[in-house]
């Protein structure tokens, strides 16, 4: 079974994120970019299944600028087999991205698609369920273990207050949480040898989907600051400072 | 302009979640509907119904519903929306995993996480780990909107609704339920508490978690917390993560013991009403964001904590 596997490239999450000064983003200018987090859990998740034998085949596909194509190697060097980026400058929102990403399965026909639940920039937690309604497959989101066999997949997802179990028929949408593994590090051989995998890039002007954005961006702000307040003595102080502001 | 809320529950009772968003939902428009979608959860109809402000209560029965399967559940919505203007849904793991395919299924955006209702179409969510506020304007004829309810007061109760049942729609397709473990507990749940007690990866093991934290979370009638590190480290369960990956909380009241304020778990609670913060190491960023701050090992300060609300008749 094919897995066709998503990848995001944004701000590194060690980066502390500044808002510009005229309000129109976040200073993206010089600032390290790495793989979406939840997407290298994908990934890994992918190539563990591979190593598995229930999968035969890990198609990473990236949509984004051409520096995308690094994510894409990042991705190859863990073990994906092949690359597909969809380039394009344009910053597309999860339903375009899900209806570039249902073209691209019409294409390739994977028998999953395996996807990190949520980019840490956008931090919509959407792409994966729409491209699931998109067509019409099953979806499990928040995976935290990925069962698959013959037809379909049985998936352990993170909900409120607990877990749940639930079984898919393949084809579907699989959205990985945070549990789900922990990615490997790419060593040096893989990453010399991903250099040599083969990585296609297509116009996204070439797949005809409708991109066209649904919100417009009115600005964006920081966040009001919370002020630190006092230090106090003794634990003893706290209980008398909540007790005389009626907190407790 | 109509709009539907979707109704929080466990089947047995309506979560206070519903009544936030119902109040988000009235600033969009007076003619507001809530749906209530599960099995055997006629108690949550009637509660849904005393809402004040809810015009309307839709009830759905079967058992996919009742095991929220996201599938089932968009499918009930996506058909009803041909009489409404937009739909709200609170932000739950349920939430999440069902509105985008209503959104998809519309072709309209999802504005996911809203915390403020500027007007109609505006609406402000945060991004980047909250490390950042978008505001953004939907140019879609239907709305598709997530909602943090911790942002929004709770909608009043005292109001007397109809309960119209209505079909319970196509089912889950090719998903179907084999289990569910939900953790069974006597405390609040962490989302909903006006106190929660969080520890960190001070903490050092899931024995001395248990030994710290849940007697000081009991002796307030607290939720207990828990920091990323804390619950990567195996110390605490998965679902008592407070952060941007975790739970996003806004007591009364938050204890931070031992947790350091990784900007990941700031994000989960620097909207709660008083922070108290317990730290060994002054420089912590816990202590930027903490009301009250002690900086002491949590090993000799939670004893004394404790001690000193026994004192205060705690």
């Amino acid at each position: 079974m094919k897995v066709l596997v998503p990848v995001k490239r944004v701000i590194d999450y060690n980066v502390k994120v500044r808002v510009k000064a005229d309000q129109t983003g976040v200073d993206l200018a010089n600032v390290k970019m790495a793989m979406n987090p939840f997407c290298e859990i994908a990934v890994e998740e992918a190539v563990r299944q591979k190593e598995k034998g229930a999968v035969t085949e890990v198609v990473a596909v990236s949509i984004g600028p051409a520096q995308a194509q690094e994510t894409l190697r990042t991705a190859l060097a863990m073990g994906a087999d092949r690359a597909i980026l969809i380039q394009t400058d344009q910053d597309l929102e999860p339903l375009a991205v899900a209806k570039v990403l249902a073209a691209v399965v019409a294409e390739e026909a994977p028998g999953a698609v395996i996807m990190g639940k949520q980019a840490i920039d956008g931090d919509n937690n959407a792409t994966g369920q729409m491209l699931s309604a998109l067509l019409d497959w099953p979806q499990a989101a928040f995976a935290s273990e990925v069962v698959l066999s013959a037809g379909s997949a049985k998936v352990t997802r993170e909900i409120d207050g607990g877990l749940q179990t639930i079984e898919v028929a393949l084809p579907a949408v699989i959205t990985a949480d945070l549990r789900l593994n922990e990615p490997r590090y790419a060593s040096l051989p893989n990453i010399m040898k991903a250099k040599k995998k083969p990585l296609d890039v297509k116009e996204l002007s070439a797949l005809g989907v409708d991109t066209a954005p649904r919100l417009k961006v009115v600005k964006v702000t920081e966040p009001p600051k919370r002020s630190g307040g006092v230090k106090v003595e003794s634990a003893a102080d706290i209980v008398s400072n909540l007790k005389t502001n009626g907190v407790i | 302009m109509a709009v539907l809320v979707f109704a929080d529950h466990d089947n047995a009772s309506l979560k206070d979640s519903t009544h936030k968003t119902v109040t988000a939902a009235l600033a969009l428009s007076g003619d507001v509907d809530v749906l209530v979608a599960g099995k055997g959860a006629g108690e949550v109809a009637k509660a849904a119904a005393g809402i004040a402000g809810v015009r309307k209560v839709l009830h759905a029965e079967s058992d996919a519903l009742g095991q929220g399967l996201a599938e089932a559940i968009a499918s009930l919505i996506t058909p009803l929306m041909s009489g409404y203007d937009a739909v709200l849904t609170p932000a739950t793991s349920l939430g999440k995993s069902f509105s985008p395919r209503v959104a998809a299924k519309l072709d309209v955006a999802q504005v996911t996480e809203v915390v403020e209702v500027v007007d109609g179409s505006t609406f402000v969510r945060p991004i980047y780990a909250g490390n950042a506020l978008e505001t953004v304007q939907s140019s879609d004829a239907k709305k598709v909107i997530t909602v943090r309810a911790t942002n929004f007061k709770a909608a009043a109760d005292g109001g007397s609704a109809a309960i119209e049942t209505i079909d319970a729609g196509p089912g889950a397709g090719k998903t179907s339920f084999v289990d569910q473990q939900i953790v069974k507990s006597a405390r609040p749940e962490l989302t909903a508490a006006k106190i929660v007690v969080s520890g960190g990866r001070a903490m050092g093991s899931a024995e001395e978690f248990q030994r710290v934290i849940e007697p000081l979370a009991d002796k307030l009638g607290a939720a207990v917390g828990a920091s990323r590190a804390a619950v990567d480290a195996g110390y605490a369960p998965n679902d008592y993560q407070v952060g941007q990956t975790g739970k996003v909380v806004a007591p009364e009241l938050y204890v931070a013991i031992g947790i350091s304020g990784a900007i990941q778990h700031l994000a989960g609670m620097k909207d709660s009403k008083v922070i108290v913060a317990i730290n060994k190491d002054g420089d912590a960023p816990i202590f930027q964001v903490a009301d009250l701050g002690l900086v002491a090992d949590y090993k000799s300060a939670v004893p004394e904590l404790m001690d000193a609300l026994a004192a205060a008749g705690k």
